[in-house]
């Protein structure tokens, strides 16, 4: 009864997204949205995409991870090198651009098995400043100045992406793969004494956030004209980070809200960046201070409206911490 | 020669990493925390330095305690109104709101004065040059030694012969056994901000000296590559931090020195990565077998 109740929540949630692209895309085609709009829509896409593979990492799994936009940049070269420099089409960019940053989580995934908390998030930090440099002296993919690319990016594209993104993600999440990474995210020295392979996890859990952002990455690259090294610095990842960590650590609902609201107020405050970073930064302070579990805690949206599902995935004990 | 001359230029900018990794490293002995605004107290310290002494007129010795003295103030403000709140946090919460600490000084430093850029002037210091092994060595880089080396040894002078050296010492062994033994640990840690973040503020203004261009964002990389020069010598040592900083500033100029100049920023975090998987614990550390 039960896996019928959650199938048809799947499928419900699957036929109301649907109707959500379609009055989207009709209003597209049908010239009722301007391009400043179909560009937020497509940016906020773009980002939720990014936020939930950061979620699958540091809320799901507990790894503190600050390198993010490294992903995001190995994505977006390696599918701006497959469309520019090989011309195949947009698909096997996304897909060779996933790809590619997967095994840059796994290259990063395994030093990280060494690591934890604090020295964990340096390391990955320093990841991200050693891809950005890594392009930066790269004379293949135009250097400083960076990489011509065409405009590919359309709101179907990056729809049926984030779609796929998250019910990867919640089934992951949901499956016993994604319990165990809850597991180690709770008490790392327990699961491993439960047999839980918590090295194999934690690997899986950074290659699939790196894929997912790794796509995010083409698309983000497809939607401008060109790509910098300098667009995927440190702030890039912290943009990432705000999304999770605001939205409640551990809620996939939770980052999918704050990606949506913040790139909403991120995109009127284009023309003040110092304003916006200063808001920003008290924004992060206070909830950190004031609210540490951050929007949503650890719940999620549907768990508004259907109580019955007592555990779900994402969810842990009543003190509502995340133990990094 | 051009080793030599490479190998001094190294020990000048090491000095400089050395002193604000030494901020990084006391803070987290004691507080577990990592202060990413320690980077932005070293901008503001510069910024102090060059006011004093281009408006103020004052000369470089007085600039550089002026200096020392609003960063200290300024450490123990950031301390008090951002980190105490979260003293009982996770180790997460208060890594994000340092995190989150830092912008807000960067760009609200920016909204305040603008983000151009400024040149401290060039008269500061009196300027020789010593020629030894027929390498030419500037003055200043020898007054940058010679501050950094006086200022450490004071701190160590502070850290070992003084009561307050010894309660931070307390405090970073066990800080509930310190508490108990009467050690106000409040105060204890304020201390240890404030003597990290006048260290900082030395840095920022013998950066500004010799490196002449300082900006808001100045304080970002300065920031990360200290904390990787505290990594490096075995986080929460004093000694390690200083040999930290001075072997990274020496392996940077080692790179440009090769030709690879544009890899110099990629060569610290390369450093940092080796060392976290092969010597986590860092040059001086003692790796501690963890217990369930």
């Amino acid at each position: 009864m039960a896996v019928f109740k959650q199938a048809k929540f799947f499928w419900s949630s699957i036929v109301v997204s649907l109707v959500l692209f379609a009055v989207v895309q009709f209003m597209i085609t049908g010239g009722m949205l301007n391009l400043f709009y179909v560009n937020t829509l497509v940016f906020i896409a773009i980002n939720i995409i990014l936020a939930v593979s950061l979620h699958l990492i540091i809320g799901i799994t507990g790894q503190f991870s600050i390198g993010h936009a490294g992903f995001l940049a190995v994505g977006a070269y390696a599918s701006g090198i497959i469309t520019m420099k090989l011309e195949l089409p947009f698909i096997s960019a996304l897909v060779v651009g996933g790809l590619v940053a997967a095994l840059a989580g796994f290259i990063i995934g395994f030093p990280s098995l060494r690591l934890k908390g604090d020295y964990l998030a340096i390391a990955t930090l320093g990841f991200g400043e050693i891809v950005r440099i890594l392009f930066l002296n790269m004379d293949y993919v135009g250097g400083a100045s960076g990489m011509q690319v065409n405009h590919l990016t359309t709101w179907p594209w990056v729809f049926v992406c984030m779609l796929v993104a998250i019910l990867v993600i919640v089934n992951f999440t949901n499956s016993t793969h994604g319990r165990a990474c809850i597991s180690i995210r709770e008490d790392e020295t327990a699961a491993d004494a439960m047999g839980i392979n918590t090295t194999y996890y934690k690997v899986m859990a950074f290659v699939i956030g790196a894929f997912f952002a790794g796509v995010a990455g083409g698309l983000y690259a497809h939607n401008f004209y060109i790509i910098q090294p300098s667009n995927f610095g440190f702030l890039k990842s912290f943009d990432i980070l705000i999304f999770v960590v605001l939205g409640g650590l551990g809620s996939l609902s939770g980052s999918v809200i704050a990606a949506i609201l913040l790139t909403v107020i991120s995109t009127f405050l284009q023309d003040y960046p110092e304003t916006r970073m200063i808001i920003y930064s008290l924004v992060l302070i206070v909830v950190m201070l004031y609210r540490p579990q951050g929007l949503m805690g650890t719940k999620e949206i549907t768990s508004v409206f259907s109580r019955s599902q007592k555990v779900k995935g994402g969810k842990k004990d009543g003190k509502g911490q995340t133990v990094a | 020669m051009e080793l030599i001359q490479q190998l001094v230029n190294g020990i000048s900018l090491g000095s400089i990493y050395a002193l604000i990794a030494l901020g990084y490293t006391m803070v987290y002995g004691i507080v577990k925390l990592i202060n990413f605004a320690h980077g932005d107290v070293f901008m503001v310290g510069s910024f102090v330095g060059f006011y004093s002494i281009t408006v103020l007129h004052l000369p470089f010795i007085v600039s550089l305690i002026l200096s020392m003295a609003v960063c200290a103030v300024f450490g123990v403000l950031i301390e008090r109104i951002a980190y105490k709140p979260l003293r009982n946090a996770t180790r997460i919460a208060a890594l994000i709101t340092a995190i989150g600490v830092s912008l807000l000084i960067e760009y609200g430093f920016i909204y305040v004065r603008g983000a151009q850029p400024e040149a401290y002037p060039g008269d500061v210091l009196p300027e020789h040059a010593v020629h030894i092994f027929g390498a030419k060595i500037n003055s200043q880089s020898l007054l940058i030694l010679g501050v950094s080396v006086a200022l450490m040894i004071i701190l160590q002078f502070i850290v070992h012969k003084t009561k307050i050296g010894k309660a931070m010492r307390a405090v970073s062994f066990d800080a509930e056994a310190a508490r108990l033994m009467g050690i106000n640990v409040d105060r204890t840690i304020s201390a240890t901000f404030a003597i990290g973040s006048a260290l900082a503020g030395a840095a920022g203004v013998v950066f500004g000296v010799y490196y002449i261009k300082i900006e808001p964002l100045m304080g970002v990389i300065p920031g990360l590559k200290a904390f990787v020069a505290a990594v490096l010598g075995g986080i929460g040592i004093i000694p390690g931090a200083m040999v930290g900083g001075l072997l990274l500033g020496v392996i940077e100029s080692l790179v440009s020195a090769f030709g690879y100049s544009l890899w110099r920023d990629g060569a610290a975090f390369i450093v940092l990565i080796l060392i976290l998987i092969f010597l986590p614990s860092g040059l001086f550390g003692k790796y501690k077998r963890e217990k369930v």
